[in-house]
Order: C-alpha cells, then sequence, then structure tokens
C-alpha cells in the first residue's frame, strides 16, 4: 500500500500533468485515510496558486480601476 | 476604431504620464519577483530595466487595454527567461545533476514512509488569508533563497513564471521524468520551511 512520502509524489505530480486513473485512485484512498497528507495536498495546491496570485495583486499598487481577472494559460 | 482614436489624441499624453506613474508604482512588485526568480539583485534590476524600458517603447501598442500591470509583467517574464537562456549559454547555469541531495525531504518522513511527528502539515487556513499575509510572503522569499539554485529554478519557472513541465525540460535541457522528481523536492521543502517559519510564528 502507499504510504504517505509516495503519496506526496503523486500530489505534487497533480499539480503537473494528469494523473492516470489508476494514480487517481490509489491517491484519493490514501487521502481518505489521512489527515497529514490532505493537509499537505491543500498546501501543494496554495503553492501552485502563487504565480497567479502575485500577478493579480501587481495592480492593486496602483489599481483604481479594478484588476482585471488574469489569464488562465497556465497548464495542470 | 478611426473614430475613436481620434478623439482620444487629445488625451494620449495624460493617459501615457498616467501610465508612467502606475509603472513606478508597480516596480518594486516586479523586482522582488525578478529576484525570487534570478536570485540575484544586479541581474534582477536589469531585468525590470528592460522590462520598463520595453513598456514605455511599447506604449502605443498597449492601447488601453485592461491590466496594464499584467501586461507589463508579461513583459517583465519575458525577458527573465531571455536572460536565463543567456546564463545557460554563457554555461553559467549548474548542470541539474548535482541536487540529488534527498537528505531534506527524507528527514520529513519516517523510514515506513510516513510523516515524522514533528513535519506533519498541519491546516494553514483560508488560501486568500494566507496570500493576504505580508509576512506569508516575506516567509516564501526565505524559504526560496533556502532551497538549492536549480531547485528554485525549476519551481520558480513552474509556480511563479507558469511554464508547463514540457516547456521547463526544452528550457534546461532535462527529461520530463527528472522535472517531476525536482517539483516534488522542491514544493516538500517549501512547504516544509514555510510550515516552520510562518505557521510556526504566526501561531506562538
Amino acid at each position: 500500500m502507499m504510504m504517505c512520502k509516495g503519496a506526496t509524489r503523486l500530489m505534487s505530480l497533480k499539480q503537473d500533468r494528469r494523473l492516470t486513473f489508476q494514480e487517481r485512485l490509489s491517491l484519493r484512498f490514501h487521502l481518505s485515510m489521512c489527515g497529514a497528507c490532505r493537509q499537505c495536498d491543500r498546501q501543494f495546491s496554495l503553492l501552485h496558486q502563487l504565480g497567479e496570485r502575485f500577478e493579480a495583486d501587481l495592480g492593486d499598487a496602483t489599481d483604481d480601476q479594478g484588476a482585471s481577472p488574469p489569464d488562465s494559460d497556465r497548464q495542470g | 476604431m478611426t473614430d475613436e482614436r481620434l478623439s482620444d489624441a487629445d488625451d494620449t499624453s495624460t493617459a501615457s504620464s498616467e501610465r508612467m506613474e502606475r509603472l513606478a508604482a508597480v516596480r518594486p512588485r516586479l523586482l522582488s519577483f525578478a529576484r525570487l526568480h534570478l536570485r540575484d539583485n544586479a541581474l534582477a534590476e536589469d531585468a525590470v530595466q528592460e522590462a520598463l524600458i520595453a513598456a514605455i517603447e511599447k506604449d502605443a501598442s498597449f492601447a488601453g487595454r485592461s491590466g496594464y500591470e499584467t501586461w507589463v509583467f508579461g513583459i517583465l517574464k519575458y525577458k527573465i527567461l531571455d536572460l536565463m537562456r543567456y546564463q545557460k549559454r554563457q554555461g553559467r547555469l549548474q548542470s541539474l545533476d548535482d541536487e540529488n541531495d534527498d537528505e531534506a525531504i527524507d528527514r520529513q518522513f519516517r523510514q515506513s514512509g510516513r510523516w515524522q511527528h514533528d513535519a506533519r502539515p498541519e491546516h494553514w487556513g483560508n488560501p486568500d488569508k494566507v496570500f493576504e499575509n505580508e509576512h506569508f510572503w516575506q516567509v516564501f522569499d526565505a524559504c526560496m533563497i533556502a532551497l538549492p539554485d536549480n531547485t528554485a529554478r525549476v519551481f520558480s519557472l513552474r509556480e511563479l513564471m507558469g511554464l508547463s513541465t514540457e516547456e521547463i525540460c526544452r528550457e534546461l535541457d532535462i527529461r520530463e521524468n527528472n522535472c517531476w522528481v525536482i517539483l516534488h523536492r522542491a514544493r516538500l521543502r517549501l512547504r516544509a520551511c514555510l510550515q516552520q517559519g510562518w505557521l510556526k510564528e504566526e501561531t506562538a
């Protein structure tokens, strides 16, 4: 059975490419049982949003006409 | 289209001076972004300088579309990639093979593959709140600096510059598999560092 370390590999991979059916299944199974890994999964997702967030906040320094939503040209 | 151009002609100089102010205001943020990626103050200054000059030169082509800062940011990202390619041609980028040190990661897990007790991921709270927190970004900065150069570069290309792993492989001449391994390592190190430096202090 997959342990936490292996699960984090899939959580990371998930941010970069589509997981295979088998990978998704084993990750979901592991996450359903492991609270710490569920937090890690959220932390990786948060790291994945950094760039977009940085970009969205750029206009705040000056913006008085409302920032436009950042283009979602990122993969994954 | 032509009518709009004509009626806007009077406002052109006001509009561009307003945009100059916006450039000045956004400059510090651009600089901190460039520093995160290039890990070198002088290079980061160069990249931002070039991006600002290009933005001013191409001001007409921007033509008042929304998201001026985003547009400038796009130019900066392009300049950063350009600088990185130049460094690579000069042979100034470290090869990627010399960072196979997994020790920092192994420290987070027990032999069995389960989390070490003191490394267990904790709840960071609502992402919106996290991102609004100035301290979070300071700690993130410090955690990025603590990463090995290549690990940080690949992470930054992926998560800050928004390149796909396929594009990163092309830029750095590495195999995609290698890229995924590096990103896994980077994310684990960053999450541990952020949790340590930020969450622990926030709740202390």
